[in-house]
């Protein structure tokens, strides 16, 4: 019955002068993520999207491509109507009423818009009109213009709409419009739930993995390789950046107290991402951070790793409860992948006793011991990183 | 250099088997129960697989079904026989190291009403003997015994615990899991009184997902796979034909030049213990006390020619493994099979391995195809990386 979808968007439209930029990139998302269903039409039409559908396409595979497409508040399944002549727009509207709602023992109210303003009747005499046609129609239908059960709205452009269902879409602002972001990505809950809602504000996501073989598997980069997969369903293409740790991890082992260990070893995490998201043109970092989760991520912790990074490190998860993370991990399905469980390098050395509240001067002694090699070392993994394209 | 010492967990196919395979795929793709000449045609093939394994262990060709692999072969000849006999009888005795194709399929008998009696073993993985004999009873039906332990190494000795569990209780159903034994020992089930013997094509270098059970003609056995009625009733669905075409053709190849073979692997297992035993911190498992640091070939032989079982003290496996993974060498920690568990493995916590042991233990296993250059270069290797790993830990 649907051939058509219309999108429509919430807070794009309070945009002014340069609204086309986020209309031109939300229309462009949908139709990267239809492209890989089939043959979609996709325009921009006053303050909506328009989505046409292919002869034969499957219903529940688009909607649940749209639903990852952010930026979209609502998606309404409709029927077309080829004549907008006064008859058969009635007819259509019927049989859509018809075939949509078996039992028809509900209230409902009609609503009209009307694009081609030389239509004979006007979008309140189209509801009294067509409202008046499916009482007679259906008798068992009542009307209630202030709370109805079903709102039947009809467009009149030059083929006639009409719908009666509203699928809520993602919010957001579409990937695209508001600039780059370089993620951390681990292999645990967090990271990839905070870049999902990084990018949820329109931002696109590149990411960088460290990689500590032969202290962490091929098995461990590959979950970390899905779980960039899985939210590209979301952000679109993404390149990852694979670090490889080992060398610079063992070194700092060897030079530092070994309860500084894992704070060290992010801050150096923190300086080559960064110096990776210079290279690729990103605005900020992205962290899956949340205040107390663990030793690294105590207020103190949070800054002596925030200290070596001079672009802004955001961390949306800052004030989440873990059960509220998971919630949102199992929703954008990162859940089953992060807790398979590989190691990742910050666990294989971490010590019994981690420091809790490091004093950034004391870390900063610490990381002088790392002088003599510390800056090849980092120029190698930046030479050696490996690239891998997801999504 | 590239050295494949996983060969318990599987291994590569061999030329033979990769041509035969492709035939029966390919050309001869017919379904064995069509009338028409395709049909026949692809009977053949597994008539002639039949006549190859039978030959091999001296039994009848209608003796051998073919299953999905070794999984399917032990839980139909556990769960079939007990179910069939279970007026004879409903315990059914085992050991503590067996794989989890056994364990599992017991586990649910014992949900179902039969009662499991485990025999312990010794710290070399044999099973006390006398226990066993003791274990029986008026209502013993089954005893299960696998014949080589996949993750040390170490062998029953099946033929004298065959001949004295008839001689104690004559209608004892024998079952043998041989999964790791086949292709490693000339079996012969009529005269060591096994009455089901259960093997699988993947590791004797045939394909993955085919496997076979010897059922003596004298054990009464229930299908656990209902359908067409193929195999004489007794394992419904359409044949495997690639399969069962690809494990006779490996079986064939297995035991050719079959002594010199084997004599080879404990040449180079020998070697591979002498050089390993000498590092710090190495201790062996699977290894029976008589052997001496030049681990005679006399004792060497009481244990599986292809498995080698080292803890690396102050290690852990996994990092062992992967570094080892990165010179090109590919291994397992504990058994390949439980290593995506956490939880301790089954035949280390039996033969009572120290539990800081336990996340220190690599596996190797050969094959015919591994050469002494390849096990050179494996110790060449290991050497330099045990200390680096043992520097470098958690503290």
């Amino acid at each position: 019955m649907f051939k058509a979808f219309l999108i429509k968007y919430a807070e794009i439209g309070l945009k002014g002068n340069n609204r086309y930029i986020f209309e031109n990139a939300l229309r462009d998302r949908i139709k990267e993520a239809l492209n890989r269903l089939g043959d979609y039409e996709v325009s921009k039409e006053q303050g909506r999207i328009f989505v046409e559908c292919p002869e034969s396409y499957d219903y529940d595979e688009t909607i649940s491509a749209l639903q990852k497409v952010f930026g979209i508040s609502s998606i309404c399944p409709v029927a077309v109507i080829e004549s907008s002549e006064w008859e058969a727009l009635t007819k259509g509207v019927g049989d859509y009423v018809e075939a949509m709602y078996p039992d028809r023992s509900f209230t409902f109210k009609v609503e009209a818009k009307r694009a081609d303003k030389n239509y004979y009747l006007t979008s309140p005499e189209i509801c009294i009109e067509m409202g008046a046609y499916l009482l007679k129609r259906f008798p068992e239908m009542k009307v209630d213009v202030h709370e109805p059960s079903v709102r039947v709205t009809v467009e009149i452009r030059t083929k006639c709409y009409v719908y009666s269902i509203i699928i809520p879409g993602l919010g957001g602002m579409p990937v695209g419009c508001n600039g780059k972001a370089m993620l951390l990505l681990s292999g645990g809950i967090d990271s990839p739930v905070a870049g999902y809602m990084i990018s949820k504000r329109g931002v696109s996501m590149t990411a960088t993995y460290f990689h500590a073989p032969p202290y962490t598997s091929d098995r461990a980069k590959q979950k970390v390789v899905d779980l960039a997969e899985k939210i590209s369903k979301y952000t679109g293409t993404m390149k990852l950046f694979v670090v490889n740790f080992t060398d610079i991890q063992l070194y700092i082992y060897d030079q530092c107290p070994h309860e500084e260990l894992t704070i060290i070893m992010r801050r150096y995490m923190m300086r080559i991402a960064e110096k990776l998201a210079e290279q690729e043109g990103c605005l900020g970092l992205v962290t899956g951070e949340s205040i107390g989760q663990v030793a690294s991520q105590t207020m103190q912790s949070l800054a002596a790793t925030n200290e070596v990074c001079t672009m802004p490190v955001y961390r949306p998860l800052i004030a989440f409860d873990k059960k509220d993370i998971v919630e949102i991990a199992k929703d954008i399905d990162t859940f089953e992948t992060s807790i398979q469980p590989f190691e990742d390098c910050c666990t294989i050395f971490v010590a019994k006793h981690p420091v809790t509240k490091p004093s950034i001067k004391v870390i900063n002694r610490s990381e002088k011991k790392l002088e003599e090699k510390i800056e090849e070392m980092i120029e190698t993994a930046l030479n050696t990183v490996e690239v891998i394209t997801v999504g | 250099m590239e050295v494949y010492l996983d060969n318990s967990a599987t291994t590569m196919v061999t030329e033979g088997v990769r041509d035969k395979v492709i035939k029966a795929l390919y050309e001869d793709y017919g379904n064995p129960s069509s009338m028409h000449r395709l049909g026949v045609k692809a009977e053949q093939y597994i008539k002639e697989a039949s006549q190859i394994i039978a030959g091999c262990l001296k039994v009848e060709p209608k003796e051998i079904l073919y299953t999905s692999g070794g999984t399917e072969a032990n839980n139909l000849a556990l769960i079939g026989t007990a179910f069939a006999n279970k007026r004879r009888g409903n315990h059914i005795i085992t050991t503590r190291i067996e794989h989890p194709s056994v364990h599992q399929p017991l586990v649910y008998l014992e949900e179902n009403g039969f009662e499991i009696s485990f025999i312990p073993v010794d710290s070399t993985g044999k099973i006390m003997k006398d226990k066993l004999f003791d274990m029986i009873k008026e209502n013993t039906l089954m005893v299960s015994i696998m014949y080589v332990n996949n993750e040390i190494g170490a062998v029953q000795d099946i033929a004298e615990l065959g001949a004295e569990l008839k001689q104690r209780k004559k209608d004892i159903i024998f079952h043998v899991d041989a999964v790791q034994a086949f292709g490693k020992y000339k079996i012969y089930p009529k005269k060591e009184n096994i009455d089901l013997l259960s093997f699988s094509g993947h590791k004797i270098h045939g394909p993955k997902g085919v496997g076979a059970l010897y059922v003596s003609e004298k054990v009464k056995i229930n299908p656990t796979m209902f359908g067409g009625g193929h195999q004489r009733g007794l394992r419904s669905g359409t044949e495997n034909v690639p399969g069962i075409a690809g494990i006779g053709q490996a079986v064939a190849e297995i035991y050719t030049n079959f002594d010199e073979k084997i004599s080879r692997m404990y040449d180079l297992k020998q070697k591979f213990l002498q050089e390993i035993s000498k590092l710090e911190g190495v201790t062996l498992n699977g290894i029976p006390m008589e052997c001496t640091e030049a681990f005679e070939l006399e004792h060497l032989k009481k244990t599986a020619p292809h498995i080698m079982n080292v803890c690396f003290s102050g290690v852990r496996s996994e990092v062992l493994l992967h570094a080892l993974e990165d010179k090109g060498i590919y291994v397992s920690s504990g058994s390949a099979c439980s290593s995506h568990h956490p939880t301790p493995s089954v035949t280390l916590t039996a033969i009572g391995l120290p539990k800081e042991l336990m996340d220190s233990t690599i596996r190797f296993s050969m094959s015919e195809m591994t050469t002494m250059e390849e096990i050179d270069y494996t110790l060449e290797q290991i050497k330099p990386l045990l200390p680096m790993l043992r520097r470098y830990t958690r503290k």
